[in-house]
């Protein structure tokens, strides 16, 4: 309960900033006929966590992806309504989408590190983007992601071994460490502890905290604690609804919505 | 039996008593199938370790038979000849002129050095006999020792001949000494004089290097599987060149850009189709529009491999797509995720990913091409060819026809080298097969 009145204390002043990262407006989303999204409205804010909550099934991936425009690789999937990053509309067509998945980073539910050494795991976004001159540069930078993600004590001395061999909490600071290296505006992770122990959580969740600094983050999250413990702002989604945004604190101690609350107390889902 | 009843009165039963009841029954009836699944389960074991085992005989009567027709082909009965070089035969004018060196009458040089072995040997009809012991190869030899070293005019040399097939194979054991006369491709003479040079050690048995060295010939003991050999080498690197890449373009294709739509399932469908074509089809194919259209040479490695890419390009692009197919999806993900293009996501991950599969099933098209006859009778490959190919657009044959010609052939010396090539094909085939295992953990270990 106090860590939770630190966090939104600091949250308060963070809201502040003025122009939101994504401000997405009536989003909806089908897949073939059947719509998964129904008129998303929702702004991520810069330096802030915002978290999404609500029932397994209920649109929190699918809105996620919609921000990087991963839903883009699924077969008959359709996005409307309008997001925009800095005020630019990304299912615009001059909106390129590599260069946007440069700027919106993503980290995924199951950790997917690619099945080679640690090092190239990390150097990979750098190298593809041509963000680093020469080799020392691009080992700066890969050292640099380890350590924000907080894993290089763990890694340096192995850096060439694969990242598959890496146990799972690893994989998924890898996979943050690998996110970051990009450079990117905003960090999207979906359910990035569902897979962890609570050592590994926690010591994620310290992380989020950290990159809050530099990065807008929207993270998906089955666990209320979790939702309350690390983001500024929270979404409640239900049936493909948004159903209620606002201060995380605003949710958590005085939902407006019944189904927030019924949700909350874990009355359902 | 007597729980059985008791469990038919359970319903109506209550209390703890009747819990106790059904966990008994359970019990006995799992300990009552338990026997059954056992025997089962043995059963199972037994039909499989069966079928096994016929496989495994199967295929050992059928190597045993072809290592025994085939390993006597490895050796050649040779005679041992001193052949005089006389100046007057060779090179009447003295002046070592290599055009008179080459069309000089070596046979006669044979003839004599025959003659002297057998001197009571005088009538017309035997010494035809007589000279028929020997190969036409001989003549050969002397030919190619005296264009490589004039010098030698003049002088006496010991050389080792081949004999004639069928004294080879009488040399070998095949033909039965007491057979009539007339149903024997050997005389009672030819064996008498065989006896004689027996007797004065001048029939020695060697490895044939011939098999392996040279092109198909009228006379088994002259044939070899060399230009088969290189020329199914041409046929398998062209078809590998031109299958390899255009079934990997296709395989990614289909599997990673093209849209999932009635176009492609149509597409899917055909390349199914196509691996199920008889080849015989794809032979006809070939000479109607590589041949016939195109005017690709006739015979030729070119043809037979565009003919061969067509048929293994289906079992390569399954085999591809497969193996594109089982890269799990968040490794795509997680390429386009740091921005990757689709491209890059496809070449830098996904496709060293498949490569394994990719190359596992090229070598198994690699390797059923290999052993493809049919299409190859279509378009020319099966013709008589004696020279050793020297490039794609040359006539040749390959491994798997000469294999045909030769198991058609009348000759028993034939029959077995035609067993002798497919232990060569078959050397091959392995050899290929290791190759895969090799490359595959090789790539395993990179990842
Ligand atoms: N590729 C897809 N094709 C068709 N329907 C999909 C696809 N992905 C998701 N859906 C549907 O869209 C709806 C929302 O799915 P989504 O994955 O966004 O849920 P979620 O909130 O992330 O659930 P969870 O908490 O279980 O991850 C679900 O009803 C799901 O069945
Ligand atoms: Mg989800």
């Amino acid at each position: 309960m106090i860590a939770m009145q630190a966090t939104t204390g600091r949250a308060t002043d963070a809201a502040a900033s003025p122009v939101p990262a994504f401000m997405t407006r009536d989003v909806c989303v089908f897949y073939g006929q059947k719509q998964a999204l129904t008129n998303v409205s929702l702004d991520i804010h810069r330096n802030q966590v915002t978290s999404l909550i609500g029932p397994s099934g209920c649109g929190k991936s699918t809105y996620l992806r919609c921000l990087n425009r991963m839903n883009d690789i699924i077969d008959g999937c359709r996005v409307t309504g309008s997001i925009l990053l800095d005020g630019q509309d990304i299912y615009a067509g001059s909106m390129d989408v590599v260069h946007l998945r440069a700027r919106v980073g993503m980290v995924f539910q199951k950790p997917n590190p690619f099945p080679k050494s640690i090092f190239e795991n990390v150097a990979y976004g750098p190298r593809i983007h041509g963000i680093a001159k020469d080799k020392t540069e691009l080992e700066a930078i890969v050292h640099n992601s380890l350590e924000k993600a907080g894993l290089l004590a763990e890694v340096k001395d192995r850096m060439d071994q694969p990242g598959t061999g890496l146990s799972g909490g690893q994989q998924q600071r890898l996979c943050i460490a690998r996110a970051i290296a990009v450079q990117p505006e905003v960090i999207l992770m979906d359910e990035p502890c569902s897979a962890l122990d609570p050592i590994a959580t926690a010591r994620i969740e310290e992380l989020i905290d950290e990159l809050r600094e530099h990065f807008a983050i929207v993270i998906v999250t089955h666990s209320m604690q979790q939702a309350a413990r690390v983001s500024q702002r929270t979404g409640f989604f239900h049936l493909g609804i948004l159903v209620e945004t606002g201060d995380t604190e605003q949710i958590f101690t005085n939902p407006r919505d019944k189904r927030t609350q019924d949700y909350i107390t874990g009355r359902f889902g | 039996m007597s729980n059985s009843a008791n469990g038919a009165a359970l319903p109506g039963a209550g209390g703890l008593g009747s819990i106790f009841d059904a966990r008994q029954q359970v019990s006995e009836a799992v300990s009552a199938g338990l026997k059954r699944r056992y025997a089962r389960e043995r059963r199972f074991r037994l039909y499989g370790m069966l079928a096994t085992l016929f496989a495994v005989v199967v295929l050992g009567i059928l190597l045993f038979t072809i290592i025994r027709t085939g390993l006597p082909a490895f050796t050649q009965t040779m005679i041992k000849l001193s052949v005089t070089l006389y100046p007057q035969e060779i090179d009447p004018k003295g002046d070592r002129d290599p055009q008179t060196l080459s069309s000089a009458d070596y046979q006669r040089l044979v003839r004599d050095a025959l003659d002297d072995y057998f001197p009571d040997v005088t009538s017309r009809n035997d010494r035809r006999e007589l000279f028929a012991m020997i190969s036409p190869g001989a003549t050969y030899v002397i030919r190619s020792m005296v264009m490589a070293d004039p010098s030698l005019i003049g002088k006496r040399i010991e050389i080792e001949v081949p004999l004639k097939d069928d004294i080879d194979q009488f040399a070998k054991g095949k033909i039965d000494r007491e057979a009539d006369q007339a149903n024997r491709r050997v005389s009672d003479k030819q064996i008498g004089w065989y006896q004689r040079l027996v007797d004065r050690d001048l029939i020695v048995s060697r490895f044939n290097t011939t098999l392996f060295t040279a092109g198909d010939s009228r006379s088994p003991e002259l044939a070899g599987i060399w230009g088969a050999v290189v020329g199914s080498f041409w046929t398998m690197t062209l078809t590998l060149l031109m299958s390899f890449p255009l079934a990997v373009g296709a395989a990614v294709y289909l599997e990673e850009f093209a849209p999932k739509n009635r176009w492609t399932d149509v597409i899917e469908v055909n390349i199914n189709n196509l691996a199920a074509v008889p080849s015989i089809v794809f032979g006809l194919l070939g000479l109607a529009v590589f041949i016939g259209f195109f005017g690709v040479p006739r015979s030729s490695p070119m043809v037979g491999a565009l003919v061969l890419t067509l048929m293994t390009l289906p079992i390569i692009i399954i085999a591809s797509r497969a193996a594109l197919k089982s890269v799990p999806p968040s490794i795509r993900e997680a390429a386009l995720g740091v921005g990757a293009s689709k491209m890059q996501a496809t070449l830098h991950h996904v496709l060293p990913l498949a490569m394994p599969g990719m190359l596992t099933g090229t070598i198994l098209g690699m390797a059923h091409a290999l052993g493809e006859t049919a299409p190859l009778l279509m378009i020319g490959m099966v013709a008589f060819i004696v020279d050793i190919p020297s490039g794609p657009l040359n006539s040749a044959t390959v491994m798997p026809v000469q294999i045909y010609l030769w198991s058609d052939a009348p000759e028993r010396a034939f029959i077995e080298r035609a067993s002798a090539a497919i232990m060569v094909l078959l050397g091959f085939l392995t050899v290929m097969n290791l190759l895969a295992v090799a490359l595959r953990k090789r790539f395993e270990k990179r990842w």
